[in-house]
């Protein structure tokens, strides 16, 4: 609802537009943006990509995780105009066919890896970005890995399961309480 | 439909908002984007407290693609009188902070202008460029500094739990063998839910205005707003979705709500505001305390006199109260105590509720003393705990609906394997690592408020059940959803929650782990309805298989009204709507506490937190590496969320034990830690494997539905069992909390 991309937002015919070409989500475009954009405000406000969240704005808490070429960055410091030719991938551009959803995305949903769930496109890229790493192989080095992203609900032990459930191409029952 | 998923109470099914947010669909405040909205960036003040003299917003206009910049000087007219800023959960007593409405500054951080412009680039760039001249007034952020003026409110804030004292709680002290008396310290904390605050004020153009809010109570932001704007109440509306965390600091409208709608009112245009993360820590927090515990027992550790009393920051403006030592009081047996609890007056925005207000502070640090008479007694803390157990609440000497926390010892402790544990601090150790094992009781309340919800059933036999509540994570939406398939027995897929809309029927703030009970009963009640109007008109199809049986004769069952004595004889709930020539059925029910009940019971939550830290030796560097919550919270809906409640709650505690505060200078009076690289939060490598365990309880005297809530318990009990189990290990007794590495070195 309410949703409208705006990619030349009214009033701010700058003259200081660079052009950049690349792709999002497989999707080639080409803008003409002002150099201050960063990756995650382009996301957000100009291609109404909405699902990569603003957290802090300062590279503190892991929201606006999305990958590059492969590899996760915070995309709020990140500058689009830096960004020539580059591929970019959001967590809308993470589910296959169909919009079915991803293996990371059905294994947070079966873990319960997120409460609020405004970290979990974050937490589902920068496990991507993990995966694509390839050097966690246990569980603790997830976790220390996957420490630049803050999930203030604390659903971190399920955030565990849920990617070491990918990592090791398994199906595993979600814990219960006792 | 192949595969249809059957819940009811008890069944773990996974969220249905899950897919939503998993694949970033799931819509928060700031991602409403009307066409031509204008994005606005709050300006705040440098000051503590005093005027401000001069301001000058000429540079920032001047730029290109700077709409507008809002002051106190050039503000539209809005309401004046106090009442008409009391949002449904302020202070009853004090004077609600009014963003830009005069020359006052009352706290650093608090907002004084609003650049209003095309792009949030522009607008957060422009905000720089204002020329403000303020005079300083006195002004003191320090509570050590103000103890001496504390007071108690002679009207004490909705909700608030007066403390009761009995017998003579000094005396009994000064009497007993064994005293333990200490004064202990909780830091100021702040919220910090991940997603920052925002509005999108979105101006239909025809007087209408909608409005995307991050709130825990649509109702309550219609409410206020409405009030405070001069609005009309039926051409305004709310619409909060999905929240991204609150934990209470979305109890009270936060002043991007406020600013948004200034802006519209007087542009006359959609507008957005989203603060940052540094402005989030310029609107309410987890208030500062100062407890004293004083605790008289005789050797063998049976308690005979509490002494404690307590101190908690508010504002200049408005009298903040939290219920803080109520609770050792109430969970212990012990003939005497008595309690004091008092508010002082520091130059900050006014505190507000974060999870459980009240209980996370004062039953961790009375849980800290306890801890320190186990030592005193030289008595095993758990066994201090069983000495000392009751099962009636004792400070109101009441029975309770339901106390399973004998149970939540016992199965708590066989889990963590706490009798392997030596008692003498320092005495477990693995090589160069210091093992220290603590445990502490929790409790909470387990509220109800009345909720009304509606449920709809369409032609195409799909049901929505709809109430005016938020889910800031809870569950809240998989709750209902549970709710209306165990009552109505029809499948998940065909039902439909939906809250977070004022348009809804009424729904309380979500906050104080009432709602499931809450808004659960009301989904019951409304779905009963529904189907009690569905039987009605299935009986007066002539000739059809229904027509003139009565309730007692027939069951609900997938999607199917039948007869119990021949269930192959039946109709679709679809079938009955399309004969009855209905194009859909609604019931809306409200479902409200007995408020003489309530009076005769007390009706709590409680728990039992084992917790093992391990205490590098050298560098001081403690981590909790083990939790086991037993907790007993009545009946539990879904054990995979309820469980997610707990895990949470146990890592604010983790946050409150080990590592948040939020430090001023208050040499200049403000906050200096106010972002996420200072203000420390529990990252995924700070957090061991946590063991929930539930302690069913069958209340039927809580709630309709006897389930008591599990959002806030998760968090009492467990900063003070790693404080405890920091002892054990270090044999050194912090007495404030978060115990940083300074002070265990």
């Amino acid at each position: 609802m309410f949703r409208h991309p705006q990619t030349t937002p009214k009033g701010v015919e700058t003259d200081d537009a660079i052009r950049v070409q690349l792709s999002v989500n497989g999707e080639p475009l080409d803008l003409d943006l002002p150099p201050w954009t960063s990756l995650l405000d382009l996301l957000r406000h100009r291609l109404a990509l909405t699902g990569t969240k603003k957290g802090c704005d300062h590279g503190q808490c892991g929201a606006c995780t999305v990958l590059v070429d492969g590899r996760r960055i915070n995309s709020c410091l990140k500058l689009a105009v830096s960004l020539d030719g580059a591929e970019v991938t959001t967590i809308e551009g993470m589910a296959g066919e169909g919009g079915a959803l991803h293996p990371l995305q059905d294994a947070f949903v079966r873990h319960d890896g997120f409460q609020c769930g405004y970290c979990t496109p974050g937490q589902i890229c920068s496990a991507q970005g993990l995966l694509n790493e390839g050097h966690a192989q246990s569980r603790e080095e997830i976790k220390e890995l996957m420490s630049g992203n803050i999930c203030r609900c604390g659903a971190y032990p399920n955030i565990l399961d849920a990617i070491e459930d990918v990592l090791n191409d398994r199906v595993s029952e979600p814990r219960m309480p006792e | 439909m192949t595969n249809l998923t059957r819940a009811g109470f008890g069944t773990p099914l996974s969220r249905v908002d899950g897919p939503a947010k998993v694949t970033g669909q799931a819509q928060y405040a700031a991602e409403f984007q009307p066409e031509d909205m204008l994005h606005a960036h709050v300006h705040t003040a440098r000051i503590a407290k005093g005027k401000i003299t001069r301001i000058d917003v000429s540079r920032a206009l001047a730029v290109e693609g700077v709409v507008d910049v809002l002051t106190h000087e050039n503000r539209p007219k809005v309401a004046w009188f106090d009442l008409k800023y009391k949002d449904m959960t302020a202070p009853l007593r004090g004077s609600p902070f009014k963003a830009l409405y005069d020359e006052n500054v009352i706290f650093s951080g608090q907002p004084i202008a609003l650049v209003v412009a095309e792009t949030p680039e522009i607008a957060r760039y422009a905000s720089t460029l204002l020329d403000v001249d303020y005079k300083w007034a006195e002004f003191q952020t320090d509570l050590a500094q103000v103890l001496d003026q504390a007071f108690v409110p002679r009207i004490p804030r909705a909700g608030y739990h007066k403390p009761k004292s009995r017998g003579d709680g000094e005396q009994a002290f000064s009497d007993a063998p064994v005293q333990v008396s200490n004064r202990y310290h909780l830091s100021p904390e702040h919220h910090n839910p991940l997603e920052m605050f925002a509005s999108t004020v979105i101006w239909e153009g025809d007087g209408h205005v909608t409005i995307s809010d991050k709130t825990q109570g649509v109702k309550n932001s219609h409410w206020y707003i409405c009030n405070a704007m001069g609005w009309d109440r039926d051409k305004v509306r709310i619409l909060s979705p999905f929240v991204g965390g609150a934990f209470g600091s979305g109890l009270r409208p936060q002043y991007q709500l406020y600013l948004a709608a200034l802006a519209a009112k007087k542009l006359e245009r959609s507008v957005q505001v989203v603060m940052t993360r540094q402005e989030m820590f310029g609107h309410g927090y987890r208030p500062e305390c100062y407890q004293t515990v004083s605790l008289g027992a005789d050797r063998e550790g049976h308690l005979k006199g509490i002494v404690n009393s307590a101190v908690t920051a508010t504002s200049s403006i408005e009298n903040y109260m939290e219920t803080v030592v109520n609770w050792g009081s109430m969970v212990y047996r012990c003939p005497d105590a008595k309690l004091d609890y008092k508010i002082a007056k520091v130059d900050t925005a006014t505190p507000c509720d974060m999870r459980a207000p009240g209980g996370a502070t004062g039953m961790n640090l009375f849980e800290v003393a306890m801890d320190e008479l186990a030592y005193a007694c030289d008595i095993d803390p758990l066994e201090l705990r069983l000495r000392n157990y009751t099962d009636r609440e004792a400070m109101k000497d009441k029975p309770y609906t339901s106390k399973a926390l004998h149970d939540c010892y016992e199965r708590g402790a066989a889990k963590f394997g706490w009798d392997r544990r030596s008692h003498a601090p320092r005495s477990m150790r693995d090589g160069h690592e210091l093992i220290g094992w603590g445990m502490a009781t929790g409790i909470w309340e387990a509220m109800m408020a009345p909720t009304s919800a509606r449920a709809r059933l369409s032609a195409d036999g799909t049901l929505e059940v709809a109430t005016a509540t938020a889910d800031m994570g809870p569950g809240t939406y998989t709750m209902m959803t549970q709710i209306a398939a165990d009552t109505t027995g029809l499948p998940v897929e065909k039902i439909t929650a939906k809250l977070g809309d004022s348009d809804l029927p009424f729904s309380p703030v979500q906050g104080g782990s009432m709602t499931a009970a809450s808004a659960g009963t009301a989904v019951q009640k409304a779905c009963d309805a529904l189907l009690e109007e569905l039987l009605e008109a299935a009986r007066r199809i002539e000739d059809g298989p229904l027509a003139g049986v009565d309730l007692d004769e027939v069951g609900f069952g997938d999607g199917r009204i039948y007869l119990i004595d021949d269930t192959k004889i039946g109709m679709r709930f679809e079938e009955i709507l399309a004969a009855a020539e209905m194009d859909s059925l609604e019931a809306t029910e409200l479902a409200k506490p007995g408020i003489i009940n309530m009076m005769r019971k007390a009706r709590n939550t409680h728990s039992a937190v084992f917790v093992e830290v391990r205490v590098d030796e050298d560098v001081g560097m403690a981590r909790v590496t083990r939790v086991v919550n037993a907790v007993a919270a009545g009946r539990i809906i879904n054990p995979k969320t309820a469980r997610s409640q707990i895990l949470g709650g146990v890592v604010f505690g983790i946050g409150m034990a080990l590592e948040e505060e939020t430090l001023a200078d208050h040499r200049i009076g403000r906050w200096m830690n106010h972002n996420l690289a200072e203000y420390h939060v529990p990252v995924n490598a700070d957090v061991p494997d946590i063991d929930v365990l539930f302690v069913e309880e069958q209340d039927d005297e809580v709630n309709p539905i006897g389930v008591k809530g599990v959002g806030e318990i998760g968090v009492v009990g467990t900063a003070a069992a790693i404080a405890n189990a920091l002892f054990h290990a270090t044999g050194k007794r912090v007495r404030e909390l978060p115990i940083t590495i300074d002070k265990l070195l």
